[in-house]
Order: C-alpha cells, then sequence, then structure tokens
C-alpha cells in the first residue's frame, strides 16, 4: 500500500507541474499589466514605475519568471494582494476551509443520494422507479447551479424567509445555537451544489451496477444460496463502485466549478468567491494562487480517489 | 472471414446479410479512395437510426421542444418586433401582462424580446463551441488513435491534464486575462464571442478525444483497414475515408452533449459578470441583472433560467435518445 501511494504521489508530481506551467503561460501571454494602476497615477512618476518592474523581474524571459514563480510558491512565499493588502497565503488559508466544508459537505450529500437511488435502479432496469429516477437525473444534471440557486433563494429566503441567503463566516453566537447556525446557512448551498452532483453520479452507480450484475459470479452467489440483499450489498455494490470512483474523481474540476458559482450566488466566504472579487479588483497574485489552489485540490482529491480505488478494488495496490 | 469480426456497422441488424455489407463498402473505396466519403454515407441507415429514435419518447419530445427553441429565437422578431433596448421607465419590473408576456426589467425593457435575442446568441456559442471542441478532440484522438509510437501516450498525457485543469476557473482566469485585447480585434460582441467560443471549445475536448482514440484503437485492427492499407491508402485516407466514418456514432452523441455544456458555461460566464456585456442580453447575462431583483420580480430571472434549463434538457434528452438510436447494441 505505501509503494501504491508514493507511486501515486509520484505521478501527480507532473501533472501539477504542467497544471502550473499551463496557468504561468496563460498569465504571461495576457495584455495585462500589473503596475498598470501605477502608469494613470500622476502622484508616481515612470521611473518608480520601471524600477518596481525590474524589481519584480517583470522583463524577464517568461521560463525565467516560471521558474522564479514555481521556486517562491513551492516556498509557501504566494505574494502579497494588491487589494487586500495581507499575504495571499493568508488570505487564501482564511478562506479555504469553508470551501472544503460547503464542497465536502455536498460530495457526502450527493454521494448519499446517488448511492442508494442508483443501486436500486441498477438491479431493477426499466421498472418504474428506474425511470422516474432516470428522467429526475437528467432534470437534476440539466438544472443549472445559478438557476437552482436562485429558485431556493426565492422559496426558501423571501417567500417563506425559513433559512439566510448571505452566509456568514463569524456568527455572533456560541455552543448550540453556533452550530445550528452554520448548518441552517450551509443548508442551500449545499443542497444546490449536492443535488446537482447526486444526478450524474445516480447515472453513474445505475450504469455501473447494471454491468456488474450480469456478471457470473453474481449468478453463482444467486445459486448458493446469499440471499437477494447479500447479493446486491456485498458482490455487485463493492465491485459496481469501482469505476464509479474514477468517475467521481474526473467531475472533480465540475465540482469546483460548481462551487464558485454556489459561494457567488449565497455570498459564501471561500476562495470561489474570492476568485471572483479579486478578478474584479485585478488582484493577479490573488487569482493565480486561487486558480493553482484549486488545481491542486482538484488533484488531491484525484489522489483520495486512487486511494478509495485501492481499497475497493485491492488487486490494483499490489500491481 | 470478414463476418467473424464484425465492424461497427455490420452489427447493424437491420441489414438482412451483416457480413456481405463490409465488403461491400469497403471494396470501392480500395479501386478510388476519394469516392470513399459519398460511399460512407449510408454507414448508419438513417431509416433505422430514426426508427430506434422514436422509441424514446422523451428524446422526440425534446427534438420538438428544441426545433421550437430554435424557430423562437430565429423568427421571434418577426412575430414581436418590440426593440431589446427600448427604455420605458413607465413599464419598469412589471409582471407578466399582454403588453409584456414575461414582463419588464428595471429600465422597462421588454424581456420577451430580450430573451428572442439573448436566445439566438446563447445556442450560437453553445453550437460554435461544440463545433471547436469536437474539432479539435477529433484532430488529437485521431492523432493519438493512429500513433503506435510516442505520439499516443504522450497527448494521452496532456488529454489527462486538461481533464485536471479546474476548467470554470480557468476559463475565467482567460476571459479576464484577454477581454480587452480581443474587444481591440473583433469588436465588444465579436470579441466577446470568439473568446467565448475560443476557451469553452478548447477547454471540452478531451471527452471527444479520448473517444475518438478508442474507436481508432479497435477500428484501425479491423480488416477493411487493412485491406486499405495494403492497395497503399496514404495515412491521410486511411483516417478520413475508412475509420473516421465508422467511430463517428459516439462522437455525433458526445457532440450533442458537447452543446448543453458550451450553453451552461455561457450562461455560467455570464451569471458570474465575467461574459458577454449588459447590451448583449444571452440568458445567463439576464439572469445576472435579475439576480438582485428576486423579491420585487420574480419572472425576471424565472424565465430566462427555464429557458436555459429546457434548452438543455432536451438537448441532453436528445443526446440520449441518439446514443440509443446510433449504437444498438446499448440499449442501456
Amino acid at each position: 500500500m505505501a509503494t501504491y501511494l508514493t507511486r501515486r504521489l509520484l505521478i501527480a508530481i507532473p501533472s501539477l507541474l504542467g497544471i502550473s506551467l499551463i496557468l504561468f503561460v496563460v498569465l504571461a501571454l495576457a495584455p495585462g499589466d500589473p503596475f498598470g494602476e501605477l502608469a494613470s497615477n500622476p502622484n508616481i512618476p515612470p521611473e518608480v514605475r520601471l524600477a518596481l518592474r525590474a524589481k519584480f523581474g517583470i522583463d524577464d524571459p517568461i521560463m525565467v519568471r516560471y521558474l522564479h514563480w514555481l521556486v517562491a510558491m513551492a516556498r509557501g512565499d504566494w505574494g502579497f494582494s494588491f487589494a487586500s493588502r495581507i499575504d495571499v497565503d493568508t488570505l487564501i488559508l482564511q478562506r479555504v476551509p469553508t470551501t472544503l466544508f460547503v464542497v465536502g459537505s455536498s460530495q457526502i450529500l450527493a454521494l448519499l443520494v446517488a448511492v442508494p437511488i442508483g443501486i436500486y435502479a441498477g438491479v431493477r432496469p426499466y421498472s418504474v422507479f428506474d425511470q422516474i429516477a432516470n428522467t429526475l437525473a437528467f432534470v437534476g444534471f440539466s438544472l443549472p447551479t445559478f438557476f437552482t440557486g436562485l429558485l431556493l433563494i426565492l422559496l426558501f429566503s423571501i417567500k417563506l424567509d425559513w433559512l439566510p441567503f448571505v452566509y456568514q463566516a463569524d456568527i455572533q453566537a456560541t455552543g448550540w445555537r453556533w452550530v445550528w447556525e452554520t448548518i441552517r446557512q450551509a443548508i442551500m448551498p449545499v443542497a444546490v451544489l449536492g443535488f446537482f452532483q447526486a444526478a450524474s453520479y445516480t447515472r453513474y452507480v445505475r450504469a455501473s451496477v447494471l454491468d456488474v450484475a450480469r456478471l457470473d459470479y453474481v449468478k453463482t452467489a444467486r445459486a448458493k444460496g446469499v440471499v437477494e440483499r447479500g447479493v446486491v450489498l456485498r458482490h455487485v455494490t463493492r465491485n459496481a463502485l469501482i469505476p464509479v470512483v474514477t468517475l467521481v474523481a474526473l467531475q472533480m474540476p465540475a465540482v469546483f466549478g460548481g462551487a464558485i458559482v454556489t459561494e457567488q450566488i449565497f455570498r459564501v466566504p471561500g476562495i470561489g468567491s474570492l476568485l471572483i472579487t479579486a478578478m474584479l479588483a485585478n488582484d493577479t497574485p490573488v487569482v493565480m494562487a486561487v486558480t493553482f489552489v484549486f488545481a491542486v485540490l482538484v488533484v488531491a482529491f484525484n489522489l483520495v480517489a486512487d486511494l478509495l480505488y485501492g481499497w475497493l478494488d485491492p488487486r490494483i495496490a499490489f500491481r | 472471414m470478414a463476418g467473424s469480426t464484425l465492424a461497427s456497422r455490420s452489427a447493424e441488424p437491420l441489414l438482412a446479410e451483416p457480413v456481405l455489407s463490409e465488403p461491400l463498402t469497403a471494396e470501392p473505396v480500395l479501386a478510388e479512395p476519394s469516392a470513399a466519403l459519398p460511399l460512407a454515407k449510408p454507414v448508419p441507415p438513417s431509416a433505422g437510426t430514426w426508427r430506434r429514435f422514436r422509441r424514446h419518447p422523451l428524446a422526440v419530445a425534446s427534438a420538438v421542444l428544441l426545433a421550437l427553441v430554435v424557430v423562437a429565437v430565429l423568427a421571434g422578431p418577426l412575430v414581436w418586433p418590440l426593440a431589446i433596448d427600448d427604455i420605458d421607465f413607465a413599464a419598469q419590473l412589471q409582471g407578466p401582462s399582454w403588453a409584456h408576456p414575461f414582463g419588464t426589467d428595471d429600465l422597462g425593457q421588454d424581456l420577451l424580446a430580450r430573451m428572442i435575442y439573448g436566445g439566438r446568441i446563447s445556442l450560437a456559442v453553445g453550437f460554435a463551441a461544440m463545433l471547436v471542441a469536437t474539432f479539435v478532440g477529433i484532430v488529437i484522438g485521431s492523432l493519438a488513435g493512429m500513433s503506435r509510437k510516442l505520439v499516443d501516450p504522450i497527448l494521452m498525457w496532456v488529454t489527462d491534464l486538461f481533464l485536471s485543469l479546474p476548467q470554470l476557473p480557468l476559463l475565467l482566469l482567460v476571459i479576464y486575462l484577454f477581454r480587452d485585447k480581443l474587444k481591440e480585434v473583433f469588436g465588444v460582441e465579436g470579441g466577446v464571442f470568439v473568446m467565448i467560443v475560443a476557451v469553452i471549445g478548447g477547454l471540452r475536448w478531451m471527452p471527444v478525444a479520448r473517444l475518438v482514440r478508442a474507436q481508432f484503437l479497435t477500428i484501425r485492427e479491423k480488416e477493411f483497414v487493412d485491406a486499405a492499407r495494403s492497395v497503399g491508402a496514404t495515412w491521410w485516407s486511411q483516417v478520413v475515408g475508412e475509420i473516421l466514418p465508422n467511430a463517428l456514432g459516439p462522437v455525433i452523441v458526445a457532440g450533442t452533449i458537447e452543446v448543453s455544456a458550451a450553453i451552461i458555461a455561457e450562461s455560467t460566464l455570464s451569471f458570474l459578470g465575467l461574459g458577454f456585456p449588459p447590451d448583449i442580453p444571452t440568458w445567463g447575462r439576464i439572469l445576472f441583472d435579475a439576480k438582485d431583483h428576486l423579491d420585487v420580480a420574480a419572472n425576471w430571472a424565472f424565465f430566462p433560467g427555464a429557458a436555459i434549463f429546457l434548452t438543455v434538457l432536451s438537448i441532453n434528452f436528445v443526446g440520449d435518445g441518439l446514443r440509443d438510436a446510433l449504437d444498438p447494441r446499448s440499449m442501456s
């Protein structure tokens, strides 16, 4: 298992380097100038601007700048936010837990919905339940998150006034009241993201169960008298979940993309809304760092998926 | 001999003699490679495809709905000639009425007219981005699928890399950084359009590329490709004349899904305020403008949202129907 983990980690490093290179090239090709605002400020003489450019190495060749940037990122020196006037890593570290909380809970919700429904539909293909679940799944992933978010706000915040539609990181309460308030304000963002993902996961689980359920070993299990419940839960489900893990891992970029939209709608102070704010403020270091953090999170979740894979299918770990 | 390993086209159950169909379509190609394209046409026998497509009632209903949406946005201005930028402060934030069936926004502009105009852009972006993504995907997938050396692993590594890129952040990054430059070159409307299509297309080719590669890996080993190669078919005519026509079924399905994904991507960008400017009211942009007035004018947000939802839903159902219709073996 340890060698397997090391190997997966070593495979993850080139992808991280590749992603960082793509991000950096995109930034370097862009026409914007980080000191553009200084040029229009009459209080700053052009010599100061040029000295700043030289100091930060903006006119160096691109590969040199990439190496500088990479080394700095690796050492945890992520730069200084132009807009917020604090270090980028502090800013991001403040925001990451909120994003992980919302995304993590929504993934748990999505799997809690998708796995049982997918299995039930998969072992009874073309039944009424299966057809209803399939149609609902189509509806689910065709509903854009920004529209469901607005509909939920309209219904639960404006019409019924049950849930707050602005997420607060610092709730003025303690003890159980704090827990309750945190849950209450997370319900809508988590539901929007969770049900959207649940729709596609349901289809993956169903298709996978359908594939596994017709294999010979399942027939054997039935023939030797394992009860139906045991066949489905122990024999079918475990093997059916293996491809699902891969598909869920492939969905991770989409999940974090959905998190940006949801955070923006519900004003959740996570890194997604930080990204949008930083873009509107032309805060390049923050934009780069947040995009890179998203990439790291995606790669990290892919690693988690690989570990799950090894746990679900022991043959993989020892290959 | 050929009958033992059926190519995808001869697995078609509607043909009375599947075994015969393979040499028949392959032979003229040997004689005259340039004749390959017209002959490739009957490969998915359209009558059978249509017959299977009709068995999926939701797909048929969706195709009708989609056609209605397309006709509505194309012919809409003829029936509903109000201007999209006709500001009327006497009629701001109105609910649906006979004068304004979808209501009005905070400047008193007619929402139906704006949605007809914006729908054209949204659909055009979806379609154009699909073309870009499918084209790039087919090129990369074919190069990887035909290569027997280093090209394949390298291209697949790049594909996997792109698959693990966080797409929306990157999309936002590119658009934010390049927006002003492109506006200078192509004008406001054209610049944003070209950029959004290029970026969405350029970040969504990976599923198509993997699909095309997988198809190529099996099809390139078939006898009819061997036959073509043995009489000296060039790399190009093997790919375009022999393999690609047989690999198109799943690509068409994937392309359908790409359209809906691109429409959602464009709406998302516009909804975040980083897509089209306010004078180009795509559905996502109308939602962005509407989201701060939910309490007083819910209809303003409801109609464009519902339009995006229904369009995407019907495209997905049509794709599902096509999947069943184009691949008779996967009846799931």
